[in-house]
């Protein structure tokens, strides 16, 4: 049951990215040919307000649900990793057309090609496992 | 009830990520979608073969339960709170993908060139699916998050790194629209 508030959240997450159309190929084809505002308007309205409340974080005004500040982690530095991984991440982001969120939210749009991207997703992740100390980062 | 049936314009889907991504924090955890496909490696056993694998993914369950919960929003988004299965596209943009052989650009949310059940089944259609899936995979995971977790959370805390990534997502998105998918269909 502790995990019930963590389901709730995702359904909003879910709707959020299907009613923006989020999930559809299409948006993040026509992002990538700078033909639409769209996403450019969700994800940087998203972070505008995200960086609003990551200052409200900071001097404690907004804490969680114990009472505690709320500590964002840093991403470590280093900027192959990110740079050269970012770079391949793009390259399936926009042949995909989602991102892993959004893999997960057409499933219950009942598109089950979209499982051969999430099993893709999962071989890549464990082939980065594999891989690891052999890349730059 | 008209405007929830309604495609959502930016200005509602924005702020919503925002107050998901506090939500998340409110109840002491993150945003991070992509950390998933690490414990579904994990939880299939694959840290028998690499060390990298070998965490305790049981603390990670409650971001699969937050995933869960997206695939049932998305069922209901799709079957209760959508009226059009189709997405409004600039005239330009359905041309230019009629150009490179993907038809009725925005008749459904994917295209069935690629996701039709006939196209994903063939050898050229399977390996397309499977691909795209390894790069957003093995890229994720090698730049340390996704769009979640750099473009929203690290952006918003203002890190270098997550600027790099985005910076690198968009390099490869750019290369993959322009000069790759042309030549595919």
């Amino acid at each position: 049951m502790k995990y019930i508030k963590f389901f709730a959240i995702g359904i909003l997450f879910g709707i959020v990215m299907s009613k923006a159309e989020i999930v559809s190929w299409y948006r993040i084809y026509e992002m990538f040919k700078f033909q639409s505002f769209h996403m450019y308007g969700v994800i940087g309205s998203a972070v505008i307000l995200g960086i609003v409340m990551v200052q409200f974080f900071k001097n404690k005004t907004i804490k969680n649900y114990k009472g505690e500040a709320i500590k964002i982690d840093e991403k470590g530095s280093g900027w192959k990793r990110t740079l050269f991984g970012g770079t391949i991440f793009g390259l399936g982001w926009a042949l995909a057309g989602a991102c892993p969120g959004p893999m997960f939210v057409l499933i219950g749009h009942g598109a089950f090609s979209i499982l051969i991207v999430i099993l893709g997703a999962v071989l890549g992740t464990f082939l980065y496992g594999v891989f690891r100390t052999k890349l730059p980062h | 009830m008209e405007f929830v049936m309604q495609p959502w314009p930016w200005y509602v889907a924005g702020p919503l990520i925002s107050v998901v991504m506090l939500l998340l924090f409110y109840y002491g955890k993150k945003f991070g979608v992509s950390s998933n496909l690490e414990t579904l490696c994990a939880i299939g056993g694959a840290g028998r073969i690499v060390d990298y694998f070998r965490f305790d993914w049981t603390t990670k369950i409650w971001n699969l339960v937050f995933l869960a919960g997206g695939i049932t929003g998305g069922f209901i988004a799709s079957h209760y709170l959508t009226s059009d299965s189709g997405v409004i596209l600039n005239p330009k943009t359905v041309a230019e993908l009629a150009d490179i052989g993907i038809q009725n650009a925005g008749a459904q949310y994917l295209p069935p060139e690629i996701f039709s059940k006939e196209s994903s089944l063939t050898l050229k259609g399977f390996l397309i699916l499977l691909v795209a899936g390894i790069g957003v995979g093995f890229g994720t995971r090698w730049a340390g998050g996704c769009t979640s977790g750099h473009a929203i959370v690290g952006l918003s805390s203002f890190q270098k790194p997550s600027l790099i990534a985005v910076i690198g997502f968009f390099i490869g998105g750019l290369v993959m629209t322009w000069f790759i998918l042309p030549l595919l269909f």
